[in-house]
C-alpha cells in the first residue's frame, strides 16, 4: 500500500539521532494527558544539555529535566505539578541557578498555542486580544502590540515558534509514523506540525490498515515523522486515555522528594538514571501498581463507516 | 498554606474550603459557558452542575468541552474521567477561540496575590522577604483578558490581598477607571468577584474591590484587618449564605476525603 520507510526504532536510537544538545523541543503538548515521560528520562540518561523546552504546562516533566541539568531555557505558560503545586527544581534553577541557571520566556496558554499555530500555518504571526496589560506582554519579545490593519483595534502579534523537534506520545501508530490520537489534544497537532522533526512514542504499534481505517483520527501523518517508538506505559505517571489513569501518588511523592536538591537527586537516581531503560522502570513500578492504574471498564466509541 | 479558620470546622459542620467552593459555584448561572481552571474551580463547577446550574457547560483549556459532570473527583482536567463522556475533545485553540469570541460567561482563577483592582500575580511571589518563582499564567491571563466575568479564589491574608501585585500576570481593572479599554481589552469583561476564606469581594464601577459579604463566623473587622489595603465595604455587609445540605452533599460526593477542601 505504501513505499514509505519503516521508522520504528528504539527510544535510545530516536533520542540519539534526533535530539542533540541545544535543541528546542516541545513536550507535554496535551497538557496533563499523555506526557512523554519515557522520552524525557531517556534525554536525561543520554546527558543532553542546553535544551530549550517548549510547552503550555508540563506537570512535573519540565521540572525533572530542569533538575537534571538538561535545560537552559523554558518557553512555557506554566511550570509546576498540576495536582501538587510549585515545581521545586524550576524554582531552584530560576531563583538560585541550581543546578544551572534557566532562562524563562513566559507565555500564556493561548499565546503559546497561537505561536505554534502560526508556525503550523506557515504564517509569521497570529493576532490576538489576549495578554493586553499583562507584564508577560512587556517581557516576552515574541509578543508585540500592533494596530489592526482592518479596524481600529489594538492587537498583539504572537510570533511563530518553530521547535526543532516535537515529542508526541500517542495511543497507536503504524511503523510509518501515521498516528492516531484521541482524548484532549491541547496543542499537540499544531505543535507537531510546527516542528522540523517529530518523534512519536506509542502505546501500540498497529498495522497500517488499522490507522487507515479511521483517517479522521490520524492527526499526525507519517511523512512528517522522523521516528516511531513502541513505548507502552511511556507516559506514566500521566494518563493515556483507554490505557491507564493518572498515578496521583507518584506526582505527590515526586513533589515531596524534590523539595530539596538532595531529595531530587535521590529520586532521579531511583527512577531515571538508575533504570537503564523504560522496561526496567516499568519492572520497578511493578505489576500490582500497573494493574491498579490500568483501564477497568473499556468504553469503545461507535465505529465510523467509511464505506462507499 | 494553613489558615487559622481550619480549627473551627467541626463546630460549623463544613470547612472553609467547602464554603469557598459553594460561594464560587453560586457565581455560575444556569446555561452559562464556564471556563474551568485547575484545582478548586473544578469542584465548584461540579457542585453548580449538581445543584442550581444543571445546564451549565464547562470548557477546559486542554480542549475538553463537557456538559455532563465527570463521574469522579478530578485531580487534573486531563484525568480520564473528564474525557470519557465529554461533549467534545478537541484542541486548546478550539476552546480559546470560543473565549476570544466573547462567548465565555464566567471563568475561575486562583492566584498567589490579588490587588484592589483585581489584578492577579501567579509569576513571582514573595515569601519571607525572598522572591519565589511561581508556575506562571497557564491560561489565567487569557481568561482574565477575555471572559465576560472572572471569579478569583484566594486565601484571605494580608500577603495575598496586596495593595498592588508584585507582578501583573493576569489583568483585572489595572489601575481602575477605563484602564481595560485603553489597554485594548474587550468591553464587557473583567473580574466580578473575589471569593476568599473570609468572605466575598465585588467590584465598584470604578474597578475597585469592596467587601460584599463575610462568611458565617467571620467578623467584618477580621476581613478588613486581613486585607493589605484599606478595603472599601458595601453599605450593608451581609453574611454569606452558608452551604446548603444539597451543596455539601454534592461536594462530598466528589471529594469525600477533602483533597481540595480540607483547608
Amino acid at each position: 500500500m505504501t513505499n514509505a520507510a519503516n521508522k520504528l526504532v528504539t527510544l535510545a536510537a530516536a533520542i540519539d539521532a534526533h535530539v542533540p544538545s541545544g535543541s528546542m523541543v516541545i513536550l507535554g503538548a496535551q497538557l496533563e494527558q499523555m506526557i512523554p515521560f519515557a522520552v524525557a528520562h531517556e534525554i536525561i540518561r543520554q546527558g543532553r544539555r542546553n535544551l530549550t523546552l517548549v510547552g503550555p504546562i508540563s506537570d512535573a516533566l519540565f521540572d525533572q529535566m530542569i533538575g537534571a541539568g538538561s535545560v537552559e531555557r523554558v518557553m512555557a505558560a506554566w511550570v509546576g505539578n498540576a495536582s501538587e503545586g510549585l515545581g521545586h527544581c524550576f524554582r531552584r534553577a530560576v531563583e538560585n541557578g541550581r543546578p544551572n541557571p534557566v532562562a524563562t520566556v513566559d507565555y500564556t496558554n493561548f499565546t503559546l498555542a497561537l505561536a505554534l499555530h502560526a508556525a503550523a500555518m506557515g504564517a509569521p504571526f497570529m493576532p490576538t486580544h489576549s495578554a493586553h496589560g499583562s507584564e508577560i506582554l512587556k517581557r516576552n519579545g515574541n509578543l508585540r502590540e500592533f494596530a489592526s490593519p482592518v479596524n481600529e483595534e489594538k492587537l498583539i502579534a504572537v510570533r511563530a515558534l518553530k521547535p526543532d523537534v516535537a515529542i508526541i506520545h500517542a495511543q497507536r501508530a503504524d511503523r510509518f509514523g501515521n498516528t492516531h490520537l484521541w482524548g484532549n489534544l491541547g496543542v499537540a497537532v499544531d505543535g507537531a506540525r510546527a516542528s522540523r522533526k517529530i518523534i512519536v512514542t506509542a502505546e501500540e504499534i498497529v498495522e497500517p490498515e488499522v490507522i487507515a481505517s479511521d483517517p479522521n483520527r490520524t492527526l499526525i501523518p507519517g511523512f512528517m515523522v522522523s521516528a516511531v517508538v513502541h513505548e507502552p506505559w511511556g507516559a506514566h505517571p500521566s494518563p493515556v486515555q483507554g490505557h491507564y489513569g493518572r498515578d496521583h501518588a507518584f506526582f505527590a511523592d515526586y513533589h515531596a522528594r524534590s523539595r530539596t536538591l538532595d531529595g531530587f537527586q535521590a529520586w532521579l537516581a531511583e527512577w531515571v538514571t538508575g533504570p537503564a531503560s523504560r522496561a526496567e522502570y516499568r519492572a520497578k513500578l511493578g505489576e500490582a501498581r500497573c494493574e491498579l492504574l490500568a483501564v477497568k471498564t473499556h468504553a469503545f466509541s461507535a465505529a465510523a463507516d467509511f464505506g462507499y | 498554606m494553613p489558615t487559622e479558620t481550619k480549627s473551627e470546622t467541626p463546630a460549623r459542620g463544613y470547612s472553609t474550603g467547602e464554603m469557598m467552593v459553594v460561594a464560587a459555584a453560586r457565581e455560575i448561572r444556569d446555561e452559562e459557558l464556564v471556563f474551568v481552571g485547575m484545582r478548586l474551580p473544578m469542584l465548584a463547577f461540579a457542585v453548580a452542575k449538581r445543584t442550581h446550574a444543571p445546564r451549565a457547560i464547562a470548557l477546559f483549556e486542554n480542549g475538553v468541552i463537557r456538559e455532563a459532570p465527570a463521574a469522579q473527583m478530578l485531580y487534573t482536567m486531563g484525568d480520564p474521567a473528564n474525557l470519557q463522556g465529554a461533549t467534545l475533545c478537541g484542541t486548546m485553540l478550539d476552546v480559546m477561540g470560543l473565549l476570544q469570541q466573547g462567548r465565555v460567561h464566567v471563568a475561575f482563577l486562583g492566584a498567589a496575590e490579588v490587588d484592589r483592582f483585581g489584578n492577579l500575580n501567579t509569576t513571582w511571589g514573595r515569601r519571607d522577604g525572598k522572591d519565589v518563582r511561581l508556575p506562571g499564567s497557564g491560561g489565567a491571563c487569557d481568561l482574565a483578558c477575555l471572559a465576560q466575568r472572572t471569579v478569583i479564589l484566594i486565601p484571605h491574608e494580608r500577603s495575598r490581598l496586596a495593595e498592588r501585585v508584585a507582578f501583573l500576570t493576569s489583568p483585572g481593572f489595572g489601575t481602575g477607571g477605563d484602564w481595560r479599554r485603553t489597554h485594548g481589552l474587550p468591553a464587557n469583561s473583567g473580574p466580578s468577584a473575589i471569593v476568599t476564606t473570609k468572605g466575598v469581594l465585588r467590584f465598584g464601577a470604578d474597578g475597585e474591590a469592596f467587601l460584599a459579604t463575610v462568611h458565617p463566623g467571620v467578623s467584618v473587622e477580621d476581613a478588613l484587618d486581613s486585607t493589605g489595603w484599606t478595603l472599601r465595604t458595601a453599605a450593608k455587609i451581609d453574611e454569606t449564605l452558608p452551604p446548603s445540605a444539597e451543596e455539601l452533599t454534592a461536594i462530598r460526593a466528589l471529594d469525600p476525603k477533602g483533597f481540595w477542601t480540607a483547608a
